[in-house]
């Protein structure tokens, strides 16, 4: 049985300064309580690893709009003018990867792996500074494993204990992330027991979670 | 014909049947409007789906269901949607037959320019890196010009998204290709004449002999 959290708690349990992978794709799948309960309980120097910064205002946005983040590794910012100013600005330092790399960084960091080589970025300046490796005669890229502390992540349903499956494209980098931090933490959509999601729905087994964000009960 | 239209005309003709295709967003989106459901082209979406379709009827929108812009869409049947680490399986493995980007440059080598101005635009690359390295065919679909200034220019100014070569550049005055030995003028869009392309055009061109009109999707 998996622990139930609120959001606030789970704000409680995450210190300024900590490195979060958060699941979501322009703010699609994303985990949007617990966003809003960070920015509630005013978290600061947060390194967010994840797709995108979604836009001003929406998902991964309100972490930026509140000053919470100092470091954001990401594939995409274009939609995030906030973003983009703070990374001109100097205030937050962004790290660009392309999308597949940043993809299997992840899956390297959660499934044991000491990196990647791949042909994506090689010679462009996103290369610059990072390891060119030559296996017989031919140059792929060294892409470096990532992980995160806390991974904070969205699920269409849970059940007790802690079985995911996602829905459609909120999947993304849902299942990837839940595999590469030292804390998991999902916040599905619903909630339900065990036995309802069939063994092949199942896409990250319960193992791999720590808590469950609770429903949001009443009106 | 609007200039974005001719583009995404053109491009429909160049999609093989049977086959899967990522197109970026803006322009290149709108190709879909011209392929026909026979053709049986599957559209991927980077953010996790193969299938993707048209956006949905007024009021039947689905959080669950977007494009890479975050655009809502609808799903054809036989539709299967995946993670981030599977998408990018399918784009880098050689398994999606093209893709349909923007440009802000093409050189004489055929490299592209597309996902950053320094100093100005930093959107960050998103996907474009991994579909220009690993797509079966690039398909480069942009305006001739931008403000009147040639975006197929002797040498990329800009950074660039690969160290690849592109397939084909189609735009609303010409369809070129990069070859061997440098770009070749392969089409002209209806009513333009070749010496128009040259002026609009600071890289330099191989011009065959004869340079057939474009023929546009219906």
């Amino acid at each position: 049985m998996k622990k139930g959290v609120t959001p606030a708690q789970v704000a409680e349990m995450i210190p300024d300064g900590a490195v979060l992978m958060i699941g979501g794709f322009m703010g699609m799948g994303s985990p949007h309580r617990v966003i809003d309960a960070l920015v509630a309980a005013g978290r600061r120097d947060l390194t967010v690893i994840a797709n995108d910064t979604a836009r001003p205002g929406w998902a991964i946005g309100k972490l930026i709009t509140a000053g919470a983040v100092s470091r954001a590794i990401v594939s995409h910012i274009g939609l995030n003018p906030e973003t983009q100013k703070a990374m001109i600005a100097g205030t937050i330092n962004v790290e660009l990867v392309p999308q597949g790399t940043l993809a299997e960084r992840i899956r390297c960091g959660g499934y044991g792996l000491g990196g990647v080589l791949t042909k994506t970025a090689l010679g462009t300046i996103a290369a610059k500074g990072q390891r060119v490796i030559d296996i017989d005669g031919e140059e792929w890229l060294y892409a470096p494993p990532l992980k995160a502390d806390f991974a904070l992540i969205h699920s269409d349903r849970a059940d007790y204990i802690g079985n995911l499956s996602y829905q459609l494209t909120s999947t993304n980098f849902n299942p990837v992330m839940a595999t590469a931090a030292n804390t998991v933490i999902c916040e599905p959509r619903e909630i339900i027991p065990v036995g309802l999601i069939p063994p092949d729905a199942v896409t990250s087994p319960g193992v791999l979670v720590d808590y469950l964000v609770t429903a949001q009960r009443g009106l | 014909m609007s200039p974005e239209e001719i583009i995404q005309r053109r491009v429909a003709r160049e999609l093989h049947p049977g086959t899967l295709v990522n197109l970026g967003i803006g322009l290149p989106t709108g190709v879909s409007r011209f392929i026909r459901p026979e053709q049986e082209i599957l559209f991927q979406s980077e953010n996790g789906i193969v299938g993707m379709g048209a956006p949905p009827p007024e009021g039947m929108d689905d959080e669950d269901l977007t494009d890479a812009g975050g655009h809502y869409v609808s799903a054809v049947p036989g539709a299967a949607t995946v993670d981030s680490t599977f998408s990018f399986g399918l784009i880098r493995g050689g398994h999606l037959d093209a893709t349909v980007l923007g440009g802000l440059e093409v050189d004489e080598k055929g490299l592209l320019a597309n996902w950053m101005v320094p100093g100005k635009m930093v959107p960050g690359m998103g996907g474009a890196m991994d579909l220009v390295s690993g797509a079966r065919r690039v398909i480069v679909a942009m305006q001739h010009t931008a403000r009147g200034k040639p975006k197929i220019v002797p040498a990329c100014t800009l950074p660039l998204t690969a160290t690849r070569r592109v397939t084909l550049i189609i735009t609303d005055m010409a369809v070129i290709e990069p070859m061997d030995d440098g770009l070749v003028l392969r089409e002209r869009a209806p009513g333009v004449e070749v010496q128009a392309i040259l002026d609009a055009t600071s890289a330099k061109l191989i011009v065959p002999d004869f340079v057939p009109e474009m023929i546009l999707a219906e």
